[in-house]
């Protein structure tokens, strides 16, 4: 045993910091806003103090009552789901083809696809998302296009900005690398001769990909899911400047509470909510991929 | 007519000709082989048969219908592959109702299918399993199973034992025999590997350079070859080259570089002065200490320059007084003697007329 004990100190010397890194700006922060979520909100913002003048002690369930008996809260958080639920589908659904594409073609123009997909990652955030704004606006040719269109048949025109439609599209867009690069990566490792063997057994393409391909992919569809379901589900950026007044999703929610409403207490508590959530869905989504993945394991 | 036609098929890469216009015949229930060493087509060949890939010219006729215009779903030919290539999300029994589901037969009638897929391969029980819980003999079977399942009119194996050890192999082959007579499918096997080759075949193409270089029994390709090649390939083979001095009566003399003149059973029409070669198996050679007595025909003189004890045989590696080696194989005898002969020994090497056997060059 005394050989292994060098190894200890040094798993600790490689993982210690970036653990470090974790405790000290992920799980305080949350630590501390589960605490002020059970603290009542100060008259400026922030948190009332702990100790009241009359000496009573500030711990409350005032902001999650607040939460179960408005109504709208929920239809928010149900909205958030489901605009996250459809980008994932969305997501899938596009960039399933795509990293088929990737994975099939000759290796040296895999890497150049490859570069070309997080393409996008190397300008600013938010820059994209005012591109949007203006390949959505309505004097550009998208818009035109469609009013013309529609004016053929006497329809009024529409705005295509600001819209839950703004909103879906450049949330598809935004988060697409991230279900591309996690399938990419398992349909690479697939086995050429299991499409062979499929189709040598009576497969024609459809059921091979049914059959064969997609099963052995369910990893990678799972990893794309969490990888774009989770941020899509926090996102406020988005609908702050592409979406409508009914475009309110759970990230505006909680960025309104800290800057706006300086409701620190209620912005708490649906960050907590949000988190536990997303937690929730990302083990379900592991669980369900490891049952998946132990079937495919060490074929 | 014979159950599968390759018909003059060539399959070029590039400027290679990887098949080059082989032409071959397979009987129904036959166990026929394609061997070869890596790179002389047989593979190539198989993926034409399966349909992956498709000839540059000739055709490929399996009972008298052109398979051209069939993609490999739609052949009744199915391939055991290298790699087995078992679906590893699926369990045996998956695997093996597998190209059932596709042929559309019916759920009600598939669980004594698959049964008896399984008993044929001696894989009752299993069913449930995953294929990473199986060894790779197990695999192998089914493998086997699942392209037995729906009776395909000829079964094609691709190396299908090469990833097994040497003492599974053995067991695999004999399996296979039975399994052929069993089943009374034909089987199209593709290896590189002769003693597999000679032990599991009823006939052998031994393929080169896309070619087809001789085409016959396991017995005849050994001890008739054809070619340089075939006798060079299978097995070990002393190869006595040299030009005819004088053929009469069926026998030629060849005065071969390094060891002398040698006497050789040989065609008729061998003319004097046409250059020929004696393939010579190791075990036609008789080694000794000294001539014996009744000699026959041929002899040389050599010392022994290296020795392979090989348990139950010693390969004797020999050169001769001029400079030429030869190999000649001794059984070890019962009494446990391990070896006759030591490096450095002088020995006489010996072998009748009818020894070798003789080919034109």
């Amino acid at each position: 045993m005394d050989a292994h004990r060098p190894v200890s100190w040094r798993k600790w010397a490689v993982g210690g910091p970036p653990l470090a890194y974790l405790v000290v700006f992920f799980a305080i922060p949350t630590l501390i806003m589960a605490a002020a979520s059970f603290r009542s909100p100060g008259e400026f913002g922030g948190l009332a103090p702990l100790v009241g003048e009359d000496g009573s002690l500030d711990i409350t369930l005032e902001s999650y009552v607040r939460l179960v008996e408005g109504t709208v809260y929920l239809e928010v958080f149900v909205k958030s789901i489901a605009y996250a639920l459809v980008t994932t589908l969305a997501c899938l659904a596009l960039a399933y083809p795509l990293a088929v594409l990737i994975a099939q073609s000759p290796r040296k123009y895999r890497d150049l696809m490859l570069l070309l997909v997080i393409l996008p990652f190397w300008s600013n955030f938010l820059i994209r998302i005012y591109a949007w704004m203006i390949i959505l606006g309505p004097n550009a040719a998208l818009a035109k296009a469609i009013n013309g269109v529609r004016a053929v048949f006497g329809a009024e025109p529409v705005s295509l900005l600001f819209s839950s439609f703004a909103v879906l599209v450049c949330l598809v867009y935004v988060h697409l690398p991230f279900m591309v690069l996690p399938l990419y990566a398992n349909l690479e490792k697939h086995d050429r001769a299991l499409l062979d063997a499929a189709q040598d057994l009576g497969a024609n393409a459809w059921r091979r990909f049914w059959r064969i391909t997609f099963p052995l992919s369910l990893p990678g569809v799972y990893a794309g899911a969490a990888l774009v379901f989770i941020p899509a589900l926090g996102i406020f950026a988005i609908p702050d400047i592409l979406g409508g007044p009914n475009d309110t999703l759970i990230g505006n929610l909680i960025k309104q509470q800290f800057l706006e409403t300086r409701d620190w207490p209620f912005g708490s508590v649906l960050s907590i909510v949000l988190t536990v959530a997303a937690l929730a869905l990302a083990g379900l989504a592991a669980w369900i991929g490891r049952r998946g993945s132990a079937e495919v394991a060490r074929a | 007519m014979a159950l599968l036609e390759i018909q003059g098929v060539t399959r070029r890469f590039g400027d290679f000709a990887a098949v080059d216009d082989v032409s071959l015949a397979v009987e129904s229930g036959e166990f026929f082989t394609l061997l070869g060493p890596s790179g002389c087509g047989k593979t190539t060949l198989l993926r034409m048969i399966a349909g992956f890939d498709l000839p540059d010219a000739g055709r490929i006729v399996l009972d008298g219908r052109d398979l051209a215009a069939s993609p490999p779903e739609r052949r009744p030919v199915r391939t055991v592959f290298q790699s087995y290539a078992l679906f590893p999300h699926m369990t045996v029994e998956g695997n093996v109702a597998f190209p059932l589901q596709m042929a559309g037969v019916p759920a009600s009638g598939m669980a004594a299918k698959i049964a008896g897929a399984l008993e044929d391969v001696r894989l009752t029980g299993f069913g449930k399993r995953m294929p990473h819980e199986l060894s790779g003999g197990q695999r192998q079977r089914v493998a086997l199973a699942r392209a037995l399942v729906t009776h395909p009119t000829v079964l094609l194996l691709d190396e299908p034992l090469a990833a097994l050890d040497a003492k599974l192999r053995e067991e695999m082959q004999i399996e296979l025999i039975n399994l052929q007579k069993e089943v009374g499918i034909t089987f199209v096997y593709v290896t590189h590997d002769q003693t597999e080759a000679l032990a599991l075949s009823h006939r052998i193409a031994v393929m080169n350079r896309g070619r087809v270089e001789q085409l016959d029994e396991p017995s005849r390709i050994y001890g008739q070859p054809a070619t340089r090649f075939v006798a060079d390939f299978i097995g070990q083979c002393n190869l006595l080259s040299g030009p005819v001095l004088d053929c009469s009566g069926g026998v030629a003399s060849l005065d071969v570089d390094g060891v002398g003149v040698i006497r050789a059973a040989a065609p008729a029409a061998v003319a004097r002065g046409a250059r020929g070669t004696v393939a010579l198996r190791p075990e036609k050679i008789r080694i000794a200490a000294s001539v014996p007595a009744g000699s026959p025909d041929n002899h040389v003189r050599g010392t022994v320059a290296d020795l392979l004890y090989m348990g139950d045989v010693t390969v004797y590696k020999v050169g001769t007084e001029r400079g030429a080696r030869l190999e000649a194989l001794l059984a070890n005898s019962q009494s446990g003697r391990a070896q006759f002969f030591e490096v450095g020994d002088a020995v006489e090497m010996s072998w009748a007329v009818d020894a070798g056997h003789y080919l034109a060059e």
